[in-house]
Formats: C-alpha cells, structure tokens, sequence
C-alpha cells in the first residue's frame, strides 16, 4: 500500500515537473519547491549527522581532541554573518578557507593539470613501427595507427597556443590558434554526442517508471 | 605422519632475514619489509609477518600469499624500535621463520623528495607571476587578446539596464575549492560593479553555503567600491538548497519568472548545463557562460551566445578589472604555458632521437 502511495507521488511530481515543457504552471511551481524545500531539511539533516557529529561534535566532546576547537571557533565566526554587528568576523573564516584551498590546489593541479599531462605527451613525433605497419598493410587502422601521435602533438601544441592570451591571434600564431580551435569543437562535438547519448537513457529510465512501475503498460 | 611433517620441515629453508625500511616520503606510521622467498615455495601455503617491539613479544600483524615477499606495516607508532620476523606456513601451520630483522623506527617526512619536480616547477611559475606583478605595478603596458565572451559583458548589462530588467549570475555549482568557482567569484565581483553603476538588479542564486557566503562579500564590496552601498539588497544573493537538480528546478522558475535580459552561467556546472542554458533561451535572454568542465562547454557553446572555455574563463578577471596583480598573474600563467610549449617540443625530439631519461623529471 505504502509503495503504491509511494509510485503515484513519485509520477505525478515527475509528470509536474515534466509540465514546465509546456510552460511555467502552478503545478511545477508546485514540485519545485517541494523539492527546494524537502532538500534543504534533508541536507541540513543529513550535514548534522554526517558531517557535523562524526568529525567535530564526537572527537571533541566525546573523545577529547581539543585541536578540533580552531574549526568550531571558525564555524562559529561564520554564523556570526546573521548579526549584522559582527558580521564582519565571518571575514576570517572564509579568508583561511579561499587561502587553503587555493594554496593546497595550486600544487595539485600544477601535478595534475600540467606536469602529468606533460609526461603523457612527451611522446616521438614518429613512430617508426606505425608507419612501417602502414606501408606494409595499408588499411584504415594502420593509417589511423600511424597519425595518432602526430595529432596528439599538434592538438596539444595548437590548443596551447589557442589559450596564449599575451599575442594577438594574426598570422602563422593566428592560424596556428585557429588549427588549436577546431581541435576543440571536434573534441566538444564527440563530447556532446557521448554525453546525449547518457541524457537519453535518463529520459528512457524515467519513461519507463511511468510507463511500467506506474501505468504498468509494458 | 609426525615423522613426515618433522622430514618436511627439516627440508624446508626458513625466509631470508626480514629487510626493514621507514616507508619514505609519507606522514609517519609505516614501515616496509622485505624478504628472499625460501627455496621450497611449493611446500608452503603463504607468510606471517610478526612484529615486537623491545623486550616484548612476537605478534601477528599480517599475512601473504607464497608468492608475495613485501609488506608494508601501516600500523606503527613513531619513535619506537620494532623487529619482524617471518614465518612460512602452511594450512594454518608454521613451518619455519626466518631469523630477526635489524631494529626500525617509523617516521614522517616533512619534504617529499619524489615531488621535487612539483617544488622546481612552483617555484618558476610563482616567480614568473611575481615578475609580471612587479612589471604591471611598475605600469608597463601589458597587452592581452580580445576575448568576444567578455567584451559582450558590458553589452550584455547595458542591455538589461535598458529593458529594465535583471541580470541572473550563476557561480556555478561547485564549492570554493574549486578554480573555476574562484575565477567566477572575480568576475561576479567586476559585474557587481557594473551594475551598481547601471543601478541593475544583479540576482545570484547559490547552491554551496560557503559559495554563497562568499558571493554576498564580494557583491557587497563591489557596490561599496562603486559608490553605491545604498543600491546593495542582500536579498538578490542568496541560497537556494544544496541539492542539484533542486537548486536547478528554482533557477529554472527564477529564469521564467524574474524573466532576466541577462543570464551568466560562470563557473563550475554538472549536468544542469543544458537545461539552465536552454530554459534560459527559451526566455529570449543574452547568455554567456564558461566553465572548464570539458564535458558541460558543448552545451553552452550550442545553447549561449558566448562560452569562456576553460583558461579564458581563469583569465576573465584580469581581462576585465586590468588590475596590475591579476594582469602579472596572467601574464605568468601564459608564460608558464610556454615552457610547457618549449618542453612538448624539445623533449618529443630527445625521445625520437633514443634520449628517454627526459622522462624521468616528469615522474611523480
């Protein structure tokens, strides 16, 4: 009974929610924000318990790791935002966050981002192999065998020069950038076909529960 | 069958003696051993790795199949002397250990020796920003390409001045930590000031609490520095709920409603990408968006009407504010593109020609 109950709640908000394809309506108005809503208690339950309780409010009263009274001093600091007199000490807070993250992710992404991809990269212009493979059983794979370093390397370059913003793009330089862009957008264009393809099996999977769990059609 | 097993164990050669290292460059607490595999490996079923400290006896703290002769002791306390010893087994049976290992004191490293290449490579990058700073301080010139998405920004407030309307700044959804969260933060706080001097209503809805808290500083400050505290209504910044698709569904209803000239989406974006770039089509507003989110830009290229990709989006702050400290830290990061330009080149050469050692600086 209560999962019937709990099927025909869950098709009729996705069927208000669906509505605001036709336009803005009481009914998605509605859903949206019963769903603001219901989400914002959960997570702030959710917050308490999973994060608050296990990492601050056990360890410290619970087990006596007195170090932790530096983030409870700063979450109270942030709090103080409400009371517009002492607002200002929230500053502090988020000073030391923006600060520790930006430093912690300068070298993470500096490894990450740059030197990682860098040794990916560093690879021959040539590969003999692929090429001799290619003369010896031309086909659509070897050739395809035989470029697949090149690209990478010309992609790279170019797309490096494409995000070099201290020159105008004119000239070789601008041509260069231009080659860097269409490596993009062939990359973006793979990207959207890929990422459309995930998008409908989602539309699919929601078709189906109401097609099937609710209206049991198929 | 006592007799037997007695024969069996007096063919059986103990383990070597138990190598003991500091597991090196980690935080502390761990120890690697390493042994010789006894001869008669098919006789035995697998390890036992005991460990003692000082004057106390043997316990048990791990085990390996025959075939592994490694293990790595993740449960020590620094400062204290530790021996191990190894056992060969066989069906719950210990068949022979191996003599005691020298004595071992785990430790943690302040300096990670493997990551000098990261060290090198910070050090040049935070002196080329520094540089630049100094130059663009000193108030040399410093030129940086037109970049369309960010010249459309004044068009796109003046617009919504002149329609009356308000203009929607989405900071993406992703929290502070976060670089492109950080570079939306500078941007948000360039057309904060645009819009106190256009007296535009400038709406920001926030998804992460620490985000939005930062977002009301950085409104706020912008129209304190544009000469306009007055016009700073704390309301239009605001939090929504940090669910996604939640936080989305109200942006949504904001975009058909508030009916904004101007929606920016800049920031860091998950799968709500398409949908606020075409709800917010749908409404007739001049879009511009970024993010280095690879797999959210084809959405916004196909749906707005100015897409940031990735590195322009980090450079939008300087490019807009030519502020001398966010100019030479551009200027830095171009340079330091460059030299990874230079490397790409040289190095594919080294490796063509046979000189692959190149690729050990690059090991992390």
């Amino acid at each position: 009974m209560i999962e019937t109950l709990g099927i025909w709640i869950a098709a009729l908000l996705t069927l208000c929610i669906l509505s605001f394809l036709y336009k803005d309506n009481p009914f998605y108005k509605f859903a949206e924000h019963l769903f603001v809503g219901v989400s914002a208690a959960y997570w702030a339950v959710y917050s308490y318990f999973n994060i608050l309780l296990p990492n601050l409010i056990q360890p410290l009263f619970g087990q006596g790791q007195f170090l932790l009274i530096i983030p409870l001093v700063l979450g109270i600091m942030m709090i103080m935002r409400l009371f517009p007199k002492v607002g200002w000490m929230s500053r502090w807070p988020l000073a030391f966050i923006v600060g520790s993250y930006s430093g912690y992710h300068l070298i993470t992404y500096l490894q990450s981002n740059a030197v990682e991809q860098v040794r990916a990269t560093l690879v021959p212009f040539v590969q003999i192999e692929s090429w001799k493979n290619l003369f010896t059983g031309p086909g659509v794979i070897t050739f395809l065998n035989a470029i697949a370093i090149p690209v990478v390397i010309v992609g790279v370059i170019t797309g490096i020069i494409y995000f070099f913003f201290s020159k105008e793009h004119k000239g070789v330089f601008g041509g260069l950038a231009r080659i860097g862009v269409w490596f993009l957008m062939i990359a973006f264009g793979a990207s959207f076909g890929y990422t459309v393809m995930a998008r409908i099996s989602l539309l699919i999977g929601r078709m189906y529960f109401l097609l099937h769990n609710w209206l049991h059609l198929i | 069958m006592h007799v037997l097993l007695i024969f069996i164990l007096a063919l059986i050669e103990p383990p070597g003696k138990p190598v003991v290292k500091d597991v090196p460059n980690d935080e502390g607490g761990k120890i690697n051993i390493t042994w010789k595999p006894t001869l008669q490996i098919e006789e035995i079923g697998g390890y036992v790795i005991y460990r003692a400290e000082k004057d106390e006896p043997y316990e048990e703290i791990g085990s390996t199949d025959k075939w592994t002769t490694q293990f790595t002791d993740s449960k020590t306390k620094d400062g204290i002397k530790y021996q191990y010893q190894i056992a060969a087994v066989k069906n719950g049976e210990i068949l022979v250990r191996s003599q005691t290992s020298e004595t071992v004191i785990s430790s943690g490293q302040w300096f990670h020796t493997g990551r000098l290449n990261i060290f090198i490579g910070i050090i040049i990058y935070s002196a080329l920003v520094l540089w630049f700073i100094y130059q663009a301080r000193k108030g040399k010139e410093m030129y940086i390409r037109k970049i369309a998405g960010l010249d459309a920004l004044e068009e796109a407030v003046g617009r919504a001045t002149e329609m009356g309307k308000p203009i929607l700044y989405v900071p993406g959804l992703s929290s502070i930590a976060d670089i492109a969260t950080i570079a939306s933060l500078n941007i948000l706080s360039q057309v904060a000031k645009k819009t106190a001097e256009y007296n535009t209503t400038l709406l920001v809805p926030n998804r992460n609490p620490v985000v939005y808290t930062v977002a009301q500083e950085v409104v706020k400050e912008a129209y304190t520095n544009a000469g306009r505290p007055d016009a700073y209504n704390p309301d239009n910044v605001y939090f929504i709920t940090g669910n996604q698709f939640a936080y989305v569904a109200a942006v949504c209803g904001t975009m058909v409603r508030e009916k904004p000239a101007t929606n920016l989406f800049l920031g860091y974006f998950w799968a709500e990408s398409l949908i606020l770039a075409e709800t917010g089509a749908s409404t007739g507003a001049i879009q511009i968006a970024g993010t280095d989110s690879v797999f959210q830009l084809p959405f916004f290229i196909t749906a707005c009407d100015y897409t940031l990709i990735g590195e322009e989006l980090y450079a939008a702050s300087a490019y807009l504010s030519k502020e001398p400290l966010l100019m030479g830290s551009l200027k830095g990061q171009d340079w330091g593109k460059m030299i990874i330009f230079a490397i790409l080149l040289i190095g594919s050469a080294l490796i063509l020609i046979g000189f692959n050692q190149i690729l050990s600086l690059f090991n992390i």
